[in-house]
């Protein structure tokens, strides 16, 4: 969580910095209550994380010393091959390919992205195994 | 491999179903390794495409008053050629292919951590490339705008017919593959991590390719966002760019570009993580200033959100000396960069490789490049050399040298590691010597041409211009360049054909992957050695020189790592 949080302050901040420089230099005010927003959007993430990481324990990728055994086991299951991405992933061409073409080809595409959301997401409830 | 046996963890290999074989293995596989693969071979397909386009403008250019190719056909070439290089080349093979092959390695992870996203941003990737070659083959020809699609230029008037949507379609299909494997490549770097990996012992590649993915995930959703609004103005009615309807084209110049820098630096950095990687274990050292490289990463990474407007000097709409002076900040982490590379390779046992002649080349040729852009930034020297050949020579030194030079010198680097075989040494260095030397004689002419007064974009030129001769070596620099890729082509040709054993650890490597079998196991390691500094594999290799016996680099970013170690 640490990590995180450095993340998202580290890019709140420096959006501060520039804020103020861009706003000192320029005057404009515009793009300088845009710069405002995105500093929030780096400094709030960033203050929820940096409370949390101050209440958690360092994962075990994040610790100096890491006693042998006590960690195999977390690492989750992995699936090894799907067709639903390739049809996902055809299916959004096709769809895409109807702001060229015509809506026909979207007609195809969206069917195929519409079943490829519905089984993989059946599959996955199933343990990640099709 | 034998040499690693006091083991800490055992992963459990998650059990998995029957596995497919063949075709329907490659359609479906979710293992990074294949995905990782299949973006190397496509991306290196889409550069081999891009660059016989590359050897049809330099032989357009040949001669005076050319007609080899129509001018409209020269437009397409270009664009396409700059678009394939960058969308569908130098970055998908970075990052969709090295890094997503070698990153769950590194950190000792059994597959990135979204294994289905990532088979689903190759399809797009590869699908988003096929539309943007589906340009030529439409009755008004591919898109013609360059690789920047510069309002008003692009819009519907001035570029009507379908090639210019398949453009807009396909850079979107791209650029939304992109947004995913860095979403992939995010998660995994901060969550996969093997136990005891933590971020100040991730090697450098890992390290750069976190900081790509954030500056990925800063940059492109603009892109998307400013092609979506490029397509309502070619279609819908609206006048976002037009002046006509009281839009400001100069917007689209600020939108691309907001994401055009931050990507020219998507562009470089994970080249920069790969000599990182080659030139310590070629040195028989540590990389030097560890900590140094890191914070100039981030530092590039920042600065590059934002210098975008020295791309916009010449509008007139830009405030020059904050964008200037930021542009000229950027020279200091990437000098940093440089120097940390000599000073790695300063006193070390150099072993010419092809891999670390690669990287070489890739130092001379960025420094170059680099030299240029510092003064390009100076808004009186641009205003000079703004689209002239003086700025495309300034971005192919940087980014040939990144992504084809230290591309490559990754390439063979892991080649040993993704084949289990082992490339010829011979061949590999003919390869570099014909491409390096066919690269400055194609690019280092065009600075001088550019100085004269030569435009960039133009399909012909006088005779009275005085630029024939330039141009004709330029173009004799490409075919040269040319045919080292054939040799590229007949190395991996016979390497497959007649195949040399290469081991598990050819290279004497220090970082995770090279501690697992080549090519790695489904789901990469058996067992993993114990982690207590930045080269656990070099330590378990040499436990009489182990990076964690010796006393900690005096650091000012000192941070717990250090005590850890002294504890022990
Ligand atoms: C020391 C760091 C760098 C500085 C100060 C710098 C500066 C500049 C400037 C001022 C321009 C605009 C020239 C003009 O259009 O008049 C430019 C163009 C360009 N630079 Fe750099 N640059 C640097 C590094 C890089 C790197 C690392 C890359 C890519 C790997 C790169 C790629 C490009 C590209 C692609 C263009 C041309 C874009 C176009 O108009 O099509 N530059 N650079
Ligand atoms: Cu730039």
């Amino acid at each position: 969580m640490k990590t995180e949080f450095r993340v998202y302050t580290g890019i709140g901040i420096f959006i501060l910095v520039m804020l103020l420089v861009y706003f000192f230099w320029s005057g404009d005010g515009g793009n300088s209550i845009l710069l405002f927003a995105t500093v929030g959007l780096g400094l709030l993430p960033g203050a929820y994380l940096g409370w949390w990481s101050r209440r958690m324990e360092p994962r075990p990728e994040d610790r100096e010393v890491v006693e042998p055994g006590g960690v195999a086991d977390q690492l989750g299951a992995f699936p090894t091959h799907s067709i639903w991405p390739f049809v996902l992933g055809v299916g959004v061409f096709l769809t895409a390919l109807a702001f060229v073409f015509g809506i026909w080809t979207a007609v195809v595409g969206l069917s195929f992205c519409f079943s490829a959301a519905l089984w993989g997401t059946l599959s996955s409830r199933r343990g990640g195994l099709i | 491999m034998a040499v690693i046996d006091d083991t800490v963890t055992e992963h459990v290999v998650p059990h998995h179903a029957e596995e497919p074989s063949g075709f329907y293995r490659w359609l479906t596989s979710t293992d990074h390794k294949v995905i990782g693969k299949n973006y190397l071979y496509t991306s290196l397909a889409f550069f081999f495409i891009a660059g016989l386009m590359a050897v049809l403008i330099r032989t357009q250019l040949f001669s005076p008053n050319n007609h080899f190719v129509s001018p409209q056909t020269y437009n397409e070439l270009f664009t396409i050629h700059g678009s394939m290089m960058l969308y569908l080349f130098a970055g998908p093979f970075a990052f969709g292919g090295v890094a997503n092959y070698i990153i769950p390695l590194q950190i000792g992870a059994p597959d990135m951590a979204f294994p289905r996203l990532n088979s689903l941003s190759y399809w797009l990737f590869l699908t988003g490339g096929i539309t943007m070659l589906l340009g030529f083959l439409t009755a008004s020809g591919a898109a013609a705008f360059g690789w920047v699609a510069y309002a008003p230029l692009s819009e519907a008037t001035n570029s009507p017919g379908a090639g210019p949507d398949l453009w807009i379609v396909s850079v979107a299909l791209v650029g939304f593959s992109g947004i995913f494997t860095a979403v992939n490549l995010v998660t995994t770097i901060m969550y996969l991590r093997a136990p005891g990996l933590t971020m100040f012992r991730m090697p450098i590649f890992t390290w750069n390719m976190l900081v790509t993915g954030i500056l990925i995930l800063i940059s492109f959703p603009v892109l998307t966002a400013a092609l979506i609004l490029l397509y309502a103005d070619r279609h819908f009615g609206t006048h976002i760019f037009t002046v006509a309807g009281g839009g400001v084209p100069v917007l689209w110049q600020n939108l691309f570009w907001f994401f055009g820098h931050p990507e020219v630096y998507i562009l470089a950095l994970p080249y920069f993580g790969m000599v990182t990687e080659v030139i310590p274990v070629f040195s028989r050292k540590p990389v030097f200033g560890y900590k140094g490289l890191v914070f100039a990463t981030l530092a590039i990474a920042g600065l590059s959100t934002g210098v975008w407007a020295h791309h916009m000097f010449t509008t007139g709409t830009v405030l020059l000396p904050f964008f200037s002076a930021l542009s000229l900040l950027i020279a200091v982490p990437t000098g940093i960069k440089i120097y940390t590379w000599v000073a790695t390779m300063w006193k070390g046992s150099l072993d010419f490789k092809t891999p670390l002649t690669f990287s070489i080349g890739f130092i001379v040729a960025f420094t170059m490049g680099g030299i240029t852009g510092v003064m390009l930034a100076a808004p009186p020297i641009d205003f000079y050399t703004h689209d002239t050949y003086f700025v495309v020579a300034h971005f192919h030194q940087v980014l040939f040298g990144s992504a084809v030079l230290a591309g490559f010198a990754g390439l063979y680097y892991w080649y040993p590691k993704l084949t289990g075989r082992m490339y010829r040494e011979g061949l590999g260095k003919l390869h570099f010597w014909l491409i390096f030397i066919g690269f400055n004689v194609t690019f280092l002419p065009q600075y001088v041409v550019g100085l004269r007064g030569m435009p960039r974009r133009i399909a012909e030129y006088a005779a009275s211009d005085g630029f024939t001769f330039l141009n004709r070596v330029s173009t004799v620099g490409a075919y040269i360049t040319a045919i080292g890729f054939l040799v590229f082509i007949w190395n991996m040709w016979i390497s497959w054909r007649r195949p040399i054993p290469a081991g598990d650890n050819p290279w004497d490597g220090h970082t995770l992957e090279w501690g697992t079998s080549s090519p790695p196991p489904s789901h990469n390691f058996h067992s993993l050695p114990p982690i207590r500094s930045q080269r656990p594999v070099w330590d378990a290799n040499h436990p009489e020189h182990a990076d964690y016996l010796r006393p900690p680099e005096p650091s000012r970013f000192s941070s717990r790592r250090d005590e850890a170690v002294v504890d022990r």
